[in-house]
């Protein structure tokens, strides 16, 4: 961590294909590394796995946005047609849920949808227009047809030129330092 | 049929690939941005938007007019008070229900094939419903009160009645809007990465930079997109079916003869997904061979297509039969004189047109030749679009113009604004349909790479 030179977020190895990434993402979190993360044009199978990720809470965030919706609709209804606003329509029940099950169904679905996406983007801490991966040279090429493999200098085990002499092991195209 | 072994399906794929052999990342990618990014704007574009926009500016001067006079312009009076405007609102919204079917029920199904097809036709979704959305609005008689059906406190202390299918079909469109947008945007957010990396220039990669919000491809932020992504299309598939269930209920919950049905949940849905296939097909056929990307929609797509097409057909063809049906089985003087009025009263021509639209012109579609049959595809896709509006003619039309009491029947007949504006709605969904395929990937670039063999990740290696 106290080697010379400015400080850098990472060292960022690059791959030719899907297959090479994922086997050099297991190979570094069996090394121990653990502050790491890939960036790939596409979604890659069992990559996020390699990388030990696991906990995934959007679909808690989901479930609840859901129960919002449609106890959110539910009650609204039920207080615009009992309490606020009682309308006696020939004797009907003022409390008349079968009538209020489309709308409740409706904003369930809206209120689990919007907490789909914005719980996936505040979750990824979406918009970021600025992060130091953009820094390393060829990483326009992350979106198109290359994979790589950065692991972050905040890793307790991250050390400038061990860490750079391992992943140059992993046979990737090239290595690189990313900075700030 | 479940015995298939995987190699057989392999083998099945190779014979119709949904991408035709020998693209790479690289090249996928390069492909469909360059369209968007480097390709020269063709004359056809140019062309075809200007027809659009100037069918676009009929369609603001139609409204612009009937903000002024009134609902007078239309043809609709007693007893037909629901004309075109409810029409041409049911027929658009069906038409957006293709979109969302092929994005998330095929989706969920995992039917790779969707994947060139998907982004245009959530694109559609989109534009129909914005077009039909249009229609109830200035169909109220004072648009510019149209947030009063939005639950608010207000000064006046009235609330929206919620027993009423009318507030229902508010909060049904609505969500239905914003959720195919979230689910098209979502979808578009690494693709709109792809574009800003491949951008040459200044304002495009600004514009496009800041639509991707910063999006890396990151393995974690991938996971959290894919579950994200699944839980839209669980999510929007419910939601398509209640759309048109909603929809149906406008007619269905009233007593009218023809409408006080319980088919017509079951039969709009089915309608709607009909109707939106055809106008897929009939917006991808010219695409594809304007914009060279046989390729990438392979004739396994619009075969697949096809036959969705004929097995929808098929069940709305049951619901014609099952109203005949139920107007003979009810006994009821009402119902049965609707069945009979149908088919032998002043509408007769247009219910035996829609007959011959949409029940016996899609059996062509069991030739196997047909459906190879590119021309003859698109020629069907346009007949049923036809018939489909028909069909919605039919229904309002026809149950309203005589009903109980033969001193209330009248006739109906469109003015020369009902036809404007919609002609002008037409006009409004190709030039927003224009405008995308122009400034974004029509095709999901990043979907089509995960379809390419290198994609797979070779398990021995680790």
């Amino acid at each position: 961590m106290k080697k010379e030179g400015p400080r850098i977020y990472g060292v960022m190895a690059e791959f030719d294909n899907p297959t090479g990434l994922v086997a050099a993402a297991r190979r570094a979190y069996e090394e121990g590394y653990r502050k790491m993360d890939a960036y790939t044009p596409f979604p890659v199978e069992g990559l996020a796995e390699a990388i030990g990720f696991h906990r995934n809470r959007l679909p808690l965030i989901v479930f609840i946005g859901g129960l919002i919706g449609c106890l959110g609709g539910y009650f609204l209804q039920y207080w615009i047609s009992v309490i606020a606003y009682p309308l006696n329509v020939g004797g009907r029940p003022y409390h008349s849920w079968p009538a209020f099950i489309p709308v409740t169904f409706e904003m369930t679905i809206l209120v689990a949808a919007l907490s789909a996406v914005l719980g996936m983007l505040a979750l990824n801490g979406l918009p970021m227009p600025y992060h130091p991966v953009f820094n390393a040279p060829g990483f326009a090429l992350a979106t198109r047809d290359r994979f790589f493999l950065c692991i972050e200098a905040r890793d307790p085990k991250f050390d400038r030129e061990a860490t750079r002499k391992f992943m140059k092991s992993l046979e990737p195209r090239e290595v690189s330092i990313v900075e700030y | 049929m479940l015995e298939r072994t995987h190699e057989e399906m392999r083998a099945e794929q190779s014979l119709h690939p949904v991408i035709k052999p020998g693209y790479t990342f690289a090249t996928v990618a390069d492909k469909i941005s360059a369209i968007v990014l480097t390709r020269r704007t063709p004359l056809g574009w140019l062309v075809g938007f200007v027809i659009a926009f100037t069918l676009t500016m009929i369609l603001l001067y139609s409204v612009g007019y009937l903000l002024v006079v009134g609902t007078g312009i239309w043809g609709i009076n007693v007893p037909v008070a629901w004309g075109f405007a409810i029409i041409n609102f049911v027929w658009w919204i069906g038409i957006g229900h293709a979109g969302t079917l092929i994005s998330a029920i095929l989706l969920l199904l995992r039917q790779t094939w969707r994947t060139s097809i998907n982004r245009f036709a959530e694109a559609m979704t989109l534009f129909a419903v914005a077009c039909a959305g249009l229609y109830p609005l200035i169909h109220l008689g004072r648009p510019w009160l149209a947030y009063w059906l939005i639950p608010y406190p207000n000064t006046m202390d009235i609330w929206p009645q919620f027993r009423s299918p009318l507030v229902w079909d508010v909060f049904a469109v609505s969500t239905y809007a914003t959720v195919s947008l979230l689910f098209w945007f979502v979808g578009l957010i690494p693709d709109l990465a792809t574009l800003r990396d491949r951008a040459r220039s200044r304002a495009g990669q600004i514009i496009y930079g800041i639509l991707a919000m910063g999006w890396r491809g990151s393995a974690i932020h991938w996971y959290r997109y894919e579950t994200a992504y699944l839980l839209l299309a669980g999510l929007a598939t419910p939601l398509v079916v209640s759309v048109h269930t909603v929809v149906s209920f406008d007619f269905a919950i009233s007593i009218i003869p023809g409408w006080h049905t319980t088919v017509f949940p079951p039969y709009f849905v089915a309608g709607a997904i009909y109707s939106g296939f055809a106008m897929v097909l009939t917006l991808a056929i010219p695409i594809r061979k304007f914009y060279g990307l046989e390729d990438f929609i392979t004739m396994r797509h619009l075969r697949n297509m096809a036959k969705i097409l004929l097995a929808t057909g098929l069940i709305v063809a049951y619901g014609y039969m099952m109203e005949t049906f139920a107007g003979w089985y009810s006994t009821g003087p009402y119902e049965s004189y609707m069945i009979i009025n149908r088919m032998k009263g002043p509408y007769a021509p247009y219910y035996w047109g829609l007959i011959a639209f949409n029940v016996l012109a899609p059996q062509l579609l069991w030739s196997r030749r047909i459906r190879g049959n590119v021309l003859a595809l698109f020629i069907i896709a346009l007949i049923v679009n036809v018939g489909m509006w028909l069909e919605r003619f039919i229904i309002v039309i026809t149950s309203l113009h005589r009903d109980f009491l033969p001193s209330s029947w009248g006739m109906y007949y469109p003015t020369i604004w009902d036809w404007t504006t919609y002609v002008g709605t037409i006009g409004l969904f190709l030039a927003l349909l224009f405008l995308f395929i122009r400034f974004l990937p029509m095709i999901s670039i990043f979907e089509m790479r995960t379809l390419l063999p290198e994609a797979e990740v070779k398990e021995e290696v680790a």
